[in-house]
């Protein structure tokens, strides 16, 4: 039943388009309930404390934060369509990975785009090495899940967003000469049916990723 | 036929010693091979290229590292003394509260400990708050896992030890028996777990190392 399923979270957010992702790879319906994070409402406050952001899952009434937990908990309540593999020490390389994407690789794109200009060189260097190493985990494969999108394809769709909108930074840090792999791999995740129906449309991103840095940064 | 079982570590990292309680509780043997984290082994380097640290587990010659990760990769590979609950829902909440250990608690709480003067009050009173919520979850149950340790209780080994290192160290109280009696309760359970008896290093020894590590800091203060 969709009323028993909601998610609290905001269009822009990839971490809440995350689990978007997963209940569309599922068909689970839910209630979306669209939150304004310069405005959070007091349900979401309630239901994380500890975070105060988005998403947050609510399953008859029991909330979840953190959406890489969300996504495993999804996983081992509807159990068909796995999203994590089934070997444990692939699922462990799944996770690791993902965390790597959330620790390492975001964090540092988040330097490229503050660093002054004397450390810009060198946070997209790191950067770069970072991007290669997850790159690398690739292999060979169509998606880092095998054949079909799994939960390291989900986690890394933050890579992806950084592929569409980072015309609007005016930067090219995801270079599809330097990332011919990774590229490839975006493009195929941005034509799968269930991340094209969550991925928010292009110009909207852009528009929005432009207007946040604006105002971090002043505008260029 | 013979699993074999490797775990790369270091007797004063409490991330390595997470790893060593749930071998044993699991009952699987293992070899350790103590890091010199000054000096890390060629091997330990190749198997943790990424981030070059302990803890990590070798099985049958492939590595994982992260000690919440490998902590599920025990769990699912030796399916004895489950330690991560079974109901998804538990399970989510023990994965939620064991990174909120490490992710924001731990960092939270070295800023209470490392802050200056001025501005040390304040750092107090958001560690707490954040040890209040952890504390809050233990609700009426022994341990985190409920009637024994369960994996909430192994990631909150910091908790258990890295606190009173740290406060003695540090010579900053966080976490009292009379503003957290439940932790504290909790904190003594803990520790008297015959596993955890034989896996926890002297406080005394803990206490020593940390002095050495943080040398150059308490220097400067």
């Amino acid at each position: 039943m969709a009323e028993e399923v909601k998610l609290f979270g905001s269009w822009a957010s990839p971490y809440t388009s995350r689990v978007k992702v997963v209940l569309k790879l599922k068909g689970i319906e839910y209630e979306n309930v669209e939150e304004d994070l310069s405005n959070k409402s007091p349900l979401l406050l309630k239901y994380n404390p500890i975070h105060k952001k988005v998403p947050v899952f609510l399953h008859h009434g029991k909330p979840i934060a953190e959406s890489l937990i969300i996504i495993e908990y999804i996983d081992e309540t509807w159990k068909h369509n796995p999203i994590l593999p089934i070997d444990p020490y692939d699922r462990a390389m799944a996770r690791f990975w993902a965390k790597f994407i959330d620790e390492k690789i975001q964090p540092a794109v988040w330097k490229t785009l503050l660093a002054g200009e004397n450390e810009r060189e060198a946070a997209i260097e790191e950067a770069h090495q970072l991007l290669k190493t997850l790159e690398r985990e690739l292999n060979g494969k169509k998606f880092f899940g095998g054949e079909s999108l799994g939960f390291l394809d989900v986690a890394g769709n933050v890579v992806v967003w950084l592929e569409v909108s980072q015309e609007a930074l005016g930067m090219n840090l995801l270079d599809k000469e330097k990332f011919p792999i990774l590229h490839e791999w975006c493009q195929r995740v941005l034509d799968d049916d269930a991340f094209k129906q969550v991925m928010p449309p292009k110009e909207k991103l852009l528009a929005f990723t432009r207007a946040r840095f604006e105002a971090f940064l002043g505008p260029k | 036929m013979a699993q074999e079982v490797k775990l790369f570590g270091m007797w004063a990292s409490l991330y390595s010693r997470r790893i060593e309680i749930a071998l044993k509780m699991k009952g699987v043997q293992f070899e350790f091979i103590e890091e010199d984290l000054q000096n890390k082994s060629p091997l330990l380097l190749k198997h943790n290229s990424i981030h070059k640290k302990v803890p990590v587990l070798l099985h049958n010659g492939m590595p994982i590292a992260e000690s919440l990760i490998i902590l599920e990769y025990i769990d699912e590979t030796w399916l004895d003394n489950p330690i991560l609950p079974r109901d998804p829902y538990d399970r989510a909440m023990a994965r939620f509260w064991a990174r909120f250990i490490d992710e924001k608690l731990i960092w939270i709480s070295w800023d209470a400990f490392s802050s200056k003067e001025e501005d040390q009050g304040k750092a107090i009173e958001e560690a707490c708050k954040q040890l209040k919520a952890l504390e809050n979850e233990l609700k009426e149950k022994e341990f985190f896992g409920g009637d024994t340790l369960g994996y909430l209780d192994i990631a909150a080994i910091m908790v258990a030890s890295w606190f009173g290192v740290m406060q003695e160290v540090m010579k900053v109280e966080l976490l009292t028996e009379e503003n957290f009696p439940i932790l504290c309760q909790w904190v003594g359970k803990f520790v008297d777990c015959p596993i955890v008896k034989e896996c926890l290093p002297r406080k005394e020894k803990m206490v020593e190392f940390t002095r050495v590590l943080l040398k150059d800091f308490l220097a400067s203060k």
